[in-house]
This record gives structure tokens, sequence and C-alpha cells, in this order.
């Protein structure tokens, strides 16, 4: 029998023992029994800060990002804990169960670190290379545009439309990004370009 | 929103109605148990179930799902035939005294000009009369029969208490007692506010529904004013700014439109736009329209866009249909017809109605491109996963390619919140793995794009070559440079045109406001709304000043908000029509006898004298509209229509369907069903412990709510035998999930035209990736049917049907 | 020399990130486990409060989310019972948790949900402390923090039945007992406990125990105006007074709240301990530890049996049965 003398079990084992402890405790004995009091040291020290906004909802609370590194400084962060910004207006330091989850998020053991590719009638994903998956996407627009493009309708107007590619822009990316995007897509005359204002 | 979340602080009422604001916006709602607190305000929850907002209400009523037109015209009807008008306002702010033409008119729940066929109505009729001065006649007594008053008056007397409990299932004693608080709020010094998000429009009349309530809004003045307003509970953190930026099928940045193919040229698209006044003095901001296009098309093209080529029109892509929506595009997926396609962070197969439909389009694509964060369902469509994912890998020929990118935490930008407001942030961490911005992402796509047309040549290339890259790393242009762009500059020296000796800006010089763009090409700005984020005083969008002296919650320089760092939106009818505000303990902005100026930023000239500008400066009218021309395809008056699919007919008119001018595809409605197999009335909804389909990849979220359920009432749950926790199966004529029960008092059945209703309540978050249990999304079982205007998905209201199983599947 | 941190007066507020030297010491203990003569103190620290108005929390669970993000403990992902709760009851990685009940207010004919925030209400009069055999593993800060010392516990579970409230759980893996520290870590620096700052509608809020009153008697004032006429504080003088305390629509029936105690007191066996009982006390532990060994090291080593909870109980008695 393997027994795993844990504290506890060991307690049981000498439980006079600890009662003679005790005793002891009640000032027969012992009066300098004394116990320090453990406080957990603050995990916060010596973290950099750095403000942003919840990735949520649109209340778009203030958030300060803990992490272990300077990113600013050209170090590598690691992000140790997230908590309300009481300095912002909207949300005065509060969260919501998401928001102060939000270290969970980034740091899911689901986020996605390398580019993947299903093949057709493939029951997985396998890895690849950026190069490799960009110059894929890069060909098939071409391809795709260049035989669906409609760029002239039936009157002879010029209308550069292309119905066969289409894209599903995101809702928690930046302006920036937004913009980006949307410059890159309306040049290959895509129209089927949508967000996720609608669900 | 109107208004802002901090602005809410000011209010004396919330109705929270089409939305779940303490359940999705915990923090946003703050602001109401600080208006409560702070205020004596009250809230009023109207809404099927009693929720997370309900729990913390002074009053509640249930409403049966669908039915919020029925109920917001039996207010509006109650409030005039109670005099709880704020008639000063309504006299002067809105288009009450405007004749209509005399053709136009309504019967059986529907209006002149309908075409059943087309399934569209011919608006011709729907427009006001216009004198030889081409300014819109006016009856300022309100009596002439054809005023916008009088047939306002006529379109709500259906709607009486009595139709509304018929209707609505909302007892007549509740809804009169929510008609007396909301009529108090009618005096000038009450404001109320509404708090609504994706239970108004995700209906077949969505738009309608908001409609219905910013009119009541008009009818007690409580647009444009501090803690009033209509806000709209954005549910992502940049939809708005996704939405401002004009990433939809048919817009440009800043709400202009992409052009038709019937506006062959520059000229012709602008002959319709720049709306002249349709009132005297008006401002009819529009005008403007030429100034911002030409800026947007020079941020475009850049030195390529010139007069002579019309500004580089004929590269931009022209619709031949109002929109490819998504649900279009997924239509036109599953028929063969699209080969690639995108989903930017955007979970889809968990996201639109009747999955199998969805993935039956997508395993119709040669190449889905998915880019995020987070491993989703979507890029992994193609995986079995027994009954939550019940497909044949083998059989799918789809090539999939799945991107990482990076998330907030390691990126740097703005984005929008709801109440308009443009924030910025900062990384703060290093990107797991090989992940990548977005930025970083289109980059590459668009440059090796460009290569191949480079090299290669091929079909129309001048969109791609032309277009504006001039970053200083094209592989990664910064985010300072892209938001320098949407803010706009100078490309040469703007002189005053009051005085030509007087420079305004320099070349290269950052814009001050859209004020100063023109339609010359000499300024360039990719989102006119939001010039003034970043000036040649820097990134308004970094400001970090919470300061408040008005401490009205404005907030003036933090952040920056669109437009013109406005925060109250309409807030010139804040004030009487002599310029005084209307309740003086909460000013705004007054009018100071030779200008208007105050804590907030007027939205209104600031010269503008009062009694000739109206505070509506965007319309023609200078007005509020209960009657609005052009915009709406299903009415200029809100009228009751049922859902597709629903447990009652429609009382207006027995034999309509849904939105009579609602898109429905052929094979969508054969698959809608009628009450007779599917007896139970399905809604969908968030709940606060997830954030739709993220947060179940996250540990923590996933131990406050691990696993899919539905909820239904206690009523229900004995007549199908069903218990707390036990296993049921609900199905839909379009799929079937399976899922915990949770019995509740908190829903109830509900009497509607003399039967009892019954509700499902089906949360949205669950689906096979991620660390919660394994479950479903509502999305399964809704109808592939949206908004006759602006294509939101009926999941809000459908029928479904409910049974106990044993076992686990 | 850093700066010694300050004493917190709310919730909301940045914390440092700079190093503090604590203010929360082994010498502002005034009261610890099994230890008769601890010092007196050389200060008193302010008497702090977290309050939960539950008229305006919105059951959203933020709280549990910052409680385990801070603590950095590992709740189970459970399934779903048919309930909100979730967990489904407090354990030893989930040191709060919202409570939900249905309510239909005969008076009003209204349906109520009444939604509270559970977790250790830091007594005054602290029966889990008066309870416990194991010298300083739970101690009581002058500001009226109830803390347990891992190091010193011994996971024998008395704390469990000594507790009115029926707090503290013990971990199965680490054999010791587990409940909320008021984020005694926080409260060292300045700060005021994770879950209060998370709050959203500010329902959950810290302070001095004074400003916890007078913010209470200004919600009370609000609510009696909204028609609830026996809305009251809820500070149980039972057990001397809580350092958490509660804002209650219906203050005169705490129980609608998910079983929170009418009238709450430490078990008088257990109550009685300081005094001439407690060496008949302490000796009645050491017998019925004694008396346990037999079965107790050939059944379970590391889990709390059942039989152990009913020693525990049959030995101090269930305080809860009884009021």
């Amino acid at each position: 029998m393997n027994i795993d003398l844990s504290r506890r079990s060991f307690l049981k084992l000498t439980g006079a023992g600890v009662a003679a402890t005790s005793l002891g405790a009640m000032g027969f004995g012992q009066a300098e029994a004394r116990v320090a009091a453990h406080v957990r040291g603050f995990k916060l020290v010596t973290t950099t800060e750095t403000r942003s906004t919840c990735t949520y909802c649109s209340v778009a609370c203030g958030i300060i990002l803990y992490s272990k590194g300077d990113l600013a400084a050209g170090e590598t962060a690691e992000l140790s804990h997230v908590e309300g910004d009481a300095d912002h207006p909207t949300n005065r330091g509060t969260l919501c169960p998401k928001g102060a989850a939000l270290r969970d998020y980034v740091k899911a053991e689901t986020r996605l670190t390398h580019p993947r590719y299903r093949a057709p009638g493939a029951d997985r994903f396998t890895e690849i290379s950026w190069d490799e998956a960009l110059d894929k996407i890069a060909r098939a627009v071409k391809e795709d545009r260049d035989a669906n493009l409609i760029e002239k309708n039936a009157d002879g107007v010029t209308v550069n439309r292309l119905t066969t590619t289409g894209f599903l822009a995101a809702s928690a990316t930046t302006n920036e990004t937004a913009w980006a995007t949307w410059k890159v897509v309306r040049s290959l005359g895509i129209v089927g370009f949508d967000n996720q204002a609608r669900v | 929103m109107t208004n802002s979340w901090t602005d809410i602080k000011n209010t004396d009422l919330v109705v929270i109605m089409g939305g779940n604001a303490a359940e999705a916006h915990p923090c946003g709602f703050k602001w109401v148990t600080e208006a409560k607190h702070h205020r004596g305000a009250k809230l009023i929850v109207v809404d099927p179930r009693f929720n997370r907002s309900a729990s913390v209400a002074d009053y509640y009523a249930p409403i049966r799902p669908g039915s919020d037109i029925a109920f917001l015209m039996g207010v509006i009807r109650w409030c005039i035939e109670n005099d709880r008008v704020q008639w000063d306002y309504v006299r002067n702010y809105t288009n009450v005294s405007h004749l209509v033409r005399e053709d136009f008119g309504w019967a059986d729940g529907m209006f002149t000009g309908y075409d059943a066929e087309k399934r569209s109505y011919d608006q011709t009729s729907w427009e006001y009369q216009i004198g030889e001065d081409g300014f819109v006649l006016t009856d300022e007594t309100l009596e002439h029969p054809r005023s916008v008053w009088q047939l306002l008056k006529q379109h709500v007397e259906v709607y009486t208490p009595e139709f509304v409990e018929n209707t609505c299932g909302t007892p007549k004693d509740r809804f009169l007692k929510i008609c007396e608080m909301i009529g108090e709020t009618s005096a000038p010094d009450k404001a109320m506010t509404s708090m609504y998000a994706l239970g108004w429009t995700q209906h077949s009349k969505g738009a309608q529904n908001i409609r219905g309530m910013a009119m009541l809004q008009l009818l007690l003045g409580n647009i444009g004013i501090a803690g009033g307003g209509m806000n709209a509970l954005r549910g992502h953190s940049n939809i708005q700014g996704l939405t401002d930026v004009g990433l939809m099928s048919n817009l440009v940045p800043g709400y202009l439109a992409m052009p038709r193919e019937t506006e062959a040229d520059f000229t012709t698209y602008m002959s319709t736009r720049g709306n002249k006044p349709l009132r005297p003095n008006q401002m009819s901001y529009w005008q403007n329209y030429g100034k911002f296009m030409v800026s947007f098309l020079k941020a475009l093209w850049g030195d390529k866009a010139t007069a002579g080529n019309g500004w580089g029109y004929d590269w931009l892509p022209k619709l031949d249909i109002v929109q490819y929506d998504a649900m279009r595009m997924f239509d036109m997926m599953k028929n063969g017809k699209v080969n690639t396609y995108f989903f930017q962070g955007f979970n889809a197969l968990l996201s639109f109605p009747n999955r199998a439909k969805m993935t039956e389009a997508f395993s119709k694509l040669k190449l889905m491109v998915v880019m995020d964060p987070l491993a989703t369902e979507t890029a992994s469509f193609w995986e079995n996963h027994g009954i939550y994912n019940d497909v044949d890998s083998a059989s799918i020929q789809t090539e999939v390619l799945e991107l990482p990118t990076t998330c907030f935490a390691e990126d740097e930008g703005a984005t929008v919140n709801s109440g308009r407001w443009l924030q910025w942030h900062w990384a703060g961490a290093t990107p797991p793995g090989e992940a990548k911005s977005d930025v970083w992402i289109m980059s590459q796509i668009y440059l090796r794009v460009k290569k191949l047309y480079e090299e290669e040549g091929g079909t129309a290339p001048e969109p791609i070559l032309n277009l504006s890259w001039d970053y200083e790393n094209p592989e990664e242009p910064m985010p300072s440079e892209l938001a320098r762009e949407l803010n706009g500059r100078a490309l040469e020296t703007l002189y005053d045109p009051a005085d030509p000796t007087k420079v305004v800006l320099e070349a290269g010089q950052q814009l001050s406001g859209f004020g100063q763009m023109r339609d010359d090409g000499s300024t360039m700005g990719a989102c006119w709304i939001y010039a003034g984020c970043w000036t040649e005083a820097g990134n308004m969008m970094a400001r970090r000043d919470n300061s408040d002296p008005s401490g009205m919650g404005i907030f003036q320089n933090w952040s920056f908000a669109w437009p013109a760092n406005r925060r109250v939106l309409y807030n010139r009818a804040s004030c009487d029509p002599d310029g005084r505000p209307w309740d003086p303990n909460r000013t705004l902005i007054e009018w100071n006898g030779e200008k208007w100026a105050g804590a907030d930023v007027p939205d209104i000239a600031v010269t503008a004298k009062p009694r000739e500008v109206g505070p509506f400066i965007m319309n023609p009218e200078g007005t509020g509209r209960f009657f609005s021309r052009r915009l709406m395809r299903d009415g200029p008056f809100p009228t009751h229509m049922e859902p597709f699919e629903s447990p009652m007919a429609n009382p207006l008119n027995p034999e309509m369907r849904g939105n009579p001018v609602a898109r429905v595809f052929a094979d969508d409605l054969e698959k809608m069903a009628t009450s007779a197999e599917f007896p139970f009335v399905a809604t969908s909804y968030r709940l606060t412990e997830h954030f739709h389909f993220w947060t179940k990849h996250n540990r923590v979220n996933s131990v406050t709510q691990p696993e899919f359920f539905v909820e239904i009432s206690k009523e229900l749950a004995a007549e199908k035998g069903i218990t707390k926790g036990t296993r049921v199966r609900v199905w839909s004529a379009r799929g079937e999930i399976w899922a915990k029960a949770v019995v509740t008092k908190r829903i109830q059945p509900l009497i509607c035209d003399g039967k009892p209703v019954h509700i499902i309540g089906i949360p949205i978050h669950w689906g096979f990736k991620g660390a919660a249990r394994k479950g479903f999304g509502s999305n399964t079982l809704g109808p592939f049917v949206g908004d006759a205007n602006i294509e939101t998905p009926e999941f809000k209201a459908y029928l479904v049907n409910i049974e106990l199983v044993e076992g686990n599947a | 020399m850093t700066e010694r941190a300050r004493q917190p007066v709310t919730a909301a507020a940045n914390p440092p990130v700079s190093p503090l030297d604590s203010n929360l010491l082994p010498s502002d203990v005034v009261q610890a486990s099994a230890i008769s003569n601890t010092p007196m103190p050389d200060r008193l620290l302010d008497s702090v409060a977290k309050l939960i108005d539950v008229s305006k929390c919105i059951g959203c669970k933020a709280c549990q989310s910052a409680c385990i993000e801070w603590n950095d403990t590992y709740p189970e992902i459970e399934e779903n019972v048919g309930v909100y709760e979730n967990p489904h009851d407090l354990t030893p990685d989930m040191f709060t948790l919202m409570r939900f009940s249905e309510y239909e207010n005969p008076e009003s004919g209204d349906l109520e949900w009444l939604i509270r925030k559970d977790g250790c209400m830091h007594c005054a009069d602290p029966g889990c402390l008066k309870a416990c055999p194991a010298p300083g593993a739970i101690v009581q800060y002058s500001n009226g923090i109830v803390d347990f010392i891992s190091d010193n516990c011994i996971g024998c579970g008395y704390c469990v039945t000594g507790c009115p409230f029926n707090i503290p759980r013990i971990s199965r893996t680490a054999q010791v007992s587990k409940k909320c520290t008021l984020c005694s870590d926080r409260v060292a620096v300045g700060q005021g406990p994770a879950c209060a700052k998370a709050c959203p509608t500010q329902a959950i809020t810290f302070g001095t125990k004074e400003s916890q009153i007078a913010l209470a008697d200004e919600r009370i004032a609000d609510l009696k105006s909204r028609g609830y006429e026996n809305a009251g504080l809820y500070d149980p003088q039972g057990v001397g007074g809580t350092h958490v305390m509660y804002v209650l629509h219906h203050a005169d029936q705490p129980s609608l709240y998910s079983g929170l105690p009418d009238d709450p007191r430490i078990s008088p066996v257990v109550a009685g301990w300081k005094g001439p009982a407690k060496t008949a006390g302490l000796a009645m532990i050491g017998l019925a530890v004694a008396g346990s060994v037999l079965h107790g090291i050939f059944a379970k080593p590391n889990a709390v049996s059942e039989e152990e909870e009913r020693e525990a109980e049959d030995l101090v008695g269930d305080s809860r049965k009884e009021v």
C-alpha cells in the first residue's frame, strides 16, 4: 500500500501531539509562540504598464496591461495581468467578467501561432510557412480576378466588379487596420465586403 | 449612440428595450446605476425574458419577440391622446407641419406603391408636397389633413392598449404604467434615454423598431439633450469604427456611398447627392458631399486621381444591386458562385443563420482564408466533431489557410466606442509564435498580387497599380501613417476662401477638421467624419485628460469623438428656439447673443442665429422626421409586421408574412415553418459571462458559464416533462441542437391572440473549439432572412419545437 | 528603503508597479488561531469593509473572474446543471460565488431576481478562527481582515463548521483550507480587493468601514424611496459585525438571498472557547483527532471524507442548524 503521508495524514497519526501543541498554545509554556502572518507578495511589482482598450464590447473600457518585459524598450513582453484603468472616464477601473479575464484570451491555449493549411479532403491542418501561404493567396486572388472580374457591364460602363471573391472584415481590429483593409479589398474590385455589424 | 456612455448619468428615465445592457454591456450599464443612485432615475425594461437588466429595474414588462413596433406605436398613440408631447420641440424641430403628397396612403398594414412581384415599394408617393420655390409646403397649425402630424395620428390610431396586449402579450396594466412613466419625460426638463442593441436590429423589420423609438423620443423632445437620445449599444469593440470606415458592400468611408453602375461617371454620381435645402436657411450639410468624396478619392489613389479622370472614379468597383451583404454572398457561395472568401476575425459558421446552409456554402469554396487570433469553428468547418459538427471531411474539397494574427494586446491603433470616441491604444505584449498583424497580412497580399500584375499583366490592373501605397515601410504601414491618412492633410497651400491672402494650411499639414476639405483635389482625407483625429497638434485620439469641468460627463479632452469632437449629436435641440437650454441644469450649449458656446461642441454653425437654422443639419429640411422620406424600404412610418415565423397572423393583415419587402431566397422560404409544426417562439441572446464565441476559449469565462443551455418557463417544462439540468433537443425547420435545460420563472408564457405563447431562450456562445464544453450556436436554428433595410438576420424571433431526451445525445 | 504603502480607502485605484513596503504586518495581527496571548499591536489600522449592494448587483460574475485572475486559482470547468451558479458552489479555487434566487414578492406580485455575491464575511468575531486548532493558521488583522495562513493550516476542516456562513473549503490536493483573503496582498499596498475594483456597477465597494456604512445609508434611503420599506444594512451583530456587509432590499428577510443566515452566530461550543471551556475544547480536538487515526489512514488520505466532516460537526455542532 502506498500511503502518502500528507500533512493532514501526518496530523492524524500524531493527533495527540497536535493536541499537546495546542494545549501548549494556551499559555502553558509557549507564550512566545507567535505566528508570522503571510501576506502574499504583490504580484505586479516590477511589471511594465501599458494603457489599452478592452477588445470585447463597445463600452471600450480602459485597461492596463501588466507585462514582464518592456516592449517599448525593445524587450520581449509577457502579459501577466490585466486590470481596469481607474483613470478612464467610462469604466473608472471596473471590468466585466470577460474584461477581468482578458489575460486568458491573450494567452488562450487555442491562440494560433503558425499559419496552417488544410488540403482538399484532409481531416487535419498542417503547418505552412508564411511565404507559401501568402503566395498561394496572391495566386488564387489573381486567377479568380483575371477570370471573373467584370470590367464593363452590358452598357459599356466601366464597373470593375468582382463577385467571386469576398471578404468579411473583423470587428475588433483598429481603424487603421480597417483602412488598410478597405484599400486592398476595393482595389481588387471586391463588392462582397461586409463586417460584423449585422450579427 | 447619439450621446455617450458617461452621459447616461444625466437621465431621468432609462428604457432598455431591444437590448440587455446589464448583461451585454455591464460597465456601460454602470451609468444607469449611477443615474439611479445620484439622480433618482428610474429604469424600465421591456423584454421577452426577465433578464439581468430587469433584475435591477424599477419596472419590467414582458413582450413577445418581434412585436416591438406595436408596443412603440401604442406608446406614441397614448402620448398623443394624453397630451404627453413636448410641443415647443415638436413644432419647431420636427417635420410635423410638413405636407405629404395626396397620393400617399396605407391600408391593411401596407403603404401605397407595393409591387408583390418585386417585393418592393415604389416610393414615389412617399414624399412631401414641394412648392414652386423648391421648398416643402407646411401648415403650422398642424390641422391640414396631409400634414405629417395628422397622418401620424391616423397611423397610430389602431395601436390601442388592447391591440398592444393582444399582439405583444404585454398585460395592459403594465403597458399603461410604462406609458405614464415615459410620458412624464415630455416635460422640457425631463430626459429619457433609449438603450438598445441587437434585440431590435435582428428582426426582418429591425430598422423600423429603432425608428419607432426615435419617433417617440422626438415626440418627447428627448433627442439632442443631455441624458436623452437614441443609444445603440454596439456589440464589438470596433464595429462602430469598421462601419465608419465603410467596410460594407455599399459604403465608402464616412457613410458615403459606393457607386452604382447606373452612375457611369463622377458627375452622374454627384448629381443625386449634395442635397439642396428643403426649407429656407437650412444647412443641409450633405451639400458638402463632393468635398468629402474628392478628398477620399485623393487618399485612395494619391496623385493618380485628377480632375481629368473624375478623381479615379472608374477604378472603384460599381454595384449592380443594392449590396452584396454577407448573407447574399453565402447564398451565392452555396450556389457555387464564389471561389475565394476571406474571414478576417469573423467566425461566420456560428454567426449566420441556418448553419447547415453555411457548411454547404463553405464546402463549395475553392479557397477559404481565415485570419484570426484564435482557432475558430469557421476555419475548421470541415472537421468532424460528432453531433457538434457532423461533416464528412473527405468529401469537402475546400482548401483552407488559417493565418495567426495579433490581438489587441499586441497592436496599436484606435477603436471607436458606442459613443463615437476614437481611443488610441498601445501594444503591451509580444505576439505568440509567428502571429502577424492584420495590416502586415493585408499588405503582403496586396504587394504580392500587385507584383503578379506587374510581372504578368492581367485583367484591369489599374486599380491595383494606382492604389496609393506611400508608406515608410510598404510591407507594414505604421498605425500612425494610416491614422494620419484617415484624418487627411492639405496637398497644397490652402487659402481662406473669404480672405485669399490668409493661409489656412501649408501643403502637407494635417487638416484640423472636415470644414477644411476641398473638392478641387487640394486636400486628401480618407474618412471625413474622422477629420480632427490627428491634427498638427498631434494624435487627438491619444488624449487622456479625464477632467470634466461641466460635470456633465462630456470629457471634451479625453480621446476624440466624431464628428468634430462632439459628444452629444443634435445638441442644438437641447435649447429652445431662442437658444436657451430647455433645462438650465443640463446645459450642453447655449446662444450667448453672438454665437453658440458651452461644454460641448455645438452641432450647428456657431454663428447660426436661433430661429433661422434647424437642429437636424444633415436633413435638408433641418427637422427631425416623423415621416421619413427615401431612406426606409418598408415604409415612411413603422407598421407592425410579424416575424417570418410567427405563432400568430398579423392582425393588420392576416395574409402578410413577415416583412413584405424583406429579401428572401427561394430555398430559404421553403425552410420556413408555421406554428402548426413548430409551436414555440425562439429568441437568441448573449450571456454576460461570455463574449460571442471568443471567451469560450478562456478558462476563466468557461468556469463561470461552462456549457450550452436553453431557458424555458416552468409551464412549458411541465408540459414537456423537462426538469432543470435535463437534456433537451430543440429543432427548427433548419436544424437541431442538444442542450441542458434551465427552467425559470423569468420566462413566462404570454397570451397573444387569445392563446398562450411559449418562449425558448437560446444563448449564442458555444461551439466545438476552445476551453468550454462543446455545444451549439443558436444560429443552427435561425431563419436565413434579414431586415429589409440592413440585412440583420431575424435571430430574435422564429419558431422551434422542444423535447426531453434521455442520455447524452 | 522603499516607501511604506498607505492604508487603502477605495478599490477604484490603479495598483503600484514599483516596490512598496507592505502596510499589513505580522504585528498588525490581533488574534491568531490556537494562540492565546497575541501581543497587543503597537498600532491599530483603520477598520476596512467591503459593501455589497445587492440592489445594484447584476449578477455578472465579474467578481468571480477578477478573483480567479488575481488569486491565480484554477477552478474546474464544470457542467451546466440547470442553474446560473457556476461553479455550483464555493470551492478551494473559487473564493466568491454569485448565488441566484427567483423570488415572487407576495406583496407586489412582481418577480424579483435576487442575486447575492457569496464569500467570506470577515467577521469581527470569526468562528473559523475560534474553531481552528492549528496555531496561527487563521489570523485577524486590526483592520478586520481574517486571513488563512496556508503554511500553518493542517486542512482539518474545523473552520468550515466553525463558520456560520459555510464559507471555507478544503483543498483536496493541497490539504489546506481556502477562502477569500479580502485580497490582503492588495490591501497591504493600499489597494482594494480585486472583486470590488472590477465590479461594473460598483455594487461592490471598499473603504473604511465607516465610509461604507455611510454609503449604505445613502443607498438604503434611495431604496426606501423606491418602495423597499425594509431595505437595510446586513452587518450581523451575532458575529460582532462583519467587514463584508450587504445592502439588502429585504433586510428583514436575509434568507431570501440564497439562504443568507437571518441571525448568524458562532456555535456555542466554539463561542465559549475563549472562556472557561477553552481547555476542554482544545482537549476535545486532541481526542477527536486521535480517535480518527485508525480508519483515517487507510481511507482516503488526501481527501476530507464525509465521515471526517461529521466528526468535525460532532465536535463543534452545526451553528447554521441552530439558528
